[in-house]
């Protein structure tokens, strides 16, 4: 079976051909550079995502801090990850980098400060 | 009046990184004037990840991209940062006035840099008839409302235009849990990333509907739908295709606009049309010593892009110095 994707991973966006036996890739053309290779092999096998979002924080500059996962969690995960973010209040400065919920979905990804916050 | 050798007005991607390739270059004294109470400028409200590929060769959010120049500028003992500062006069001279919380300071500067950035188009600009209610808002205004002040626009939205900003929103609206109706665009393509039309619109199964235009927006008090009608490639309202989509909040989506306010003001050229300095090269203005660069100079697609130039700016102006000397 043949699939066409466009690759994400860059601002290029490269046309991807995927021959796939199900979820098993067998060959990947298009791609400009080895990130679009295993691209198209994890979208076909299991989508990835990194979530970006902003949860509140109470006493700090901001009223709200934007925050990534440490790593791409899976696609269908988005809107779970999503409930869990909005039961976070940051209260306590944050650096860069920062953890702000450890493991919050039980899937290995922490949730991570993307700035720097000081108290109010 | 005081002297300072290169003042730069903004503290955004453009101005943080003229900065620092204008000290890297020789130049001693750099005041650095932001209005926000943080340095980052636009980047602060672009969450989102997609930055930094080209400059840091890996992916970042906006916040995390501006916090890697934020922490050098602020390590730089020959940048004052002064921030909550917002320029209000600017002379051919290069005369600048700013005000400060509880200050107006008033400088004679050897060069400017002007990183002021852009502002969204708004409906206004693409006139779509209909009545004045509330729930229209320049995506970008959006984008700061959910990312920075928490506050979800509305519940089921539309949004007209397949920028990038328009498509960012529309993922961002989806993953807060606003139904995103669809996204409406004249032309034939988006002019967004492919990427984003992908990552943002495909994943939440959001429409986007090519050669369709906003004829009305409808409600009273608050949006309450919006009549759409498809084009042909003239541009004209193709008849019988016409269809209304129900929905409290309408996002636009539809283009940057240069801010030049302060090269107006000065006398130097500004292109009616597109809003950006007359000159002929990039960071230049018509007036010599006062350089522009950034979204200020033109409309960048990726902030990676404005970092490069931005960096050259810093070092034209170093070289109008006279430094090295």
């Amino acid at each position: 079976m043949k699939r066409v994707m466009t690759c994400i991973e860059c601002p290029q966006g490269c046309r991807l051909e995927i021959e796939a036996d199900g979820s098993r890739v067998i060959s990947v053309t298009g791609h400009k550079c080895k990130r679009g290779d295993k691209y198209a092999r994890q979208e076909t096998e299991a989508p990835l995502r990194t979530l970006t979002t902003s949860v509140l924080t109470r006493g700090l500059e901001l009223k709200m801090l934007p925050v990534r996962t440490s790593r791409p969690i899976p696609k269908d995960k988005l809107f779970d990850a999503m409930r869990a973010v909005k039961t976070i209040v940051v209260t306590s400065p944050v650096k860069t980098g920062s953890v702000v919920a450890e493991n919050f979905l039980g899937l290995g990804a922490d949730l991570v400060a993307c700035r720097p916050l000081d108290k109010l | 009046m005081k002297r300072r050798e290169l003042v730069i007005v903004g503290g955004g991607p453009a101005g943080m990184a003229a900065a620092l390739a204008a000290r890297a270059a020789g130049v001693e004294d750099v005041l650095l004037l932001e209005r926000d109470q943080h340095l980052g400028g636009i980047l602060n409200q672009c969450i989102h990840p997609g930055f930094g590929l080209h400059h840091f060769k890996e992916e970042l959010t906006g916040p995390e991209y501006a916090d890697r120049f934020a922490a050098l500028v602020h390590a730089d003992p020959g940048i004052e940062v002064s921030l909550r500062s917002f320029v209000v006069k600017l002379g051919k001279d290069r005369e600048l006035s700013y005000l400060r919380p509880g200050a107006m300071e008033d400088i004679q500067a050897g060069a400017v840099i002007l990183a002021t950035g852009c502002r969204e188009r708004t409906r206004e600009m693409i006139p779509i008839p209909g009545s004045r209610p509330a729930g229209v808002f320049p995506a970008g205004l959006a984008q700061k409302m959910v990312n920075m002040e928490g506050w979800i626009p509305g519940r089921e939205a539309v949004i007209v235009g397949s920028g990038d900003i328009g498509l960012i929103m529309a993922r961002r609206m989806a993953l807060e849990g606003v139904a995103v109706k669809a996204v409406i665009e004249i032309q034939k393509t988006s002019r967004g990333l492919v990427r984003n039309v992908v990552q943002c619109l495909e994943d939440f199964g959001i429409p986007l509907r090519f050669q369709h235009r906003l004829t009305a927006i409808h409600g009273a008090d608050r949006v309450e739908k919006v009549s759409v009608v498809r084009v042909d490639d003239d541009f004209k309202d193709i008849p019988g295709t016409a269809f209304e989509i129900a929905c409290d909040t309408v996002l636009v989506s539809v283009g940057l606009i240069p801010e030049n306010e302060l090269l107006e003001m000065a006398g130097g050229a500004v292109d009616r049309r597109t809003n950006t300095p007359v000159a002929d090269e990039v960071n230049l203005t018509s007036l010599p010593g006062v350089f522009a660069c950034g979204n200020a100079c033109k409309v960048y697609d990726l902030a990676d892009s404005v970092t490069r130039d931005s960096e050259l700016a810093g070092r034209m102006a170093a070289k109008y110095l006279g430094v090295p000397a």
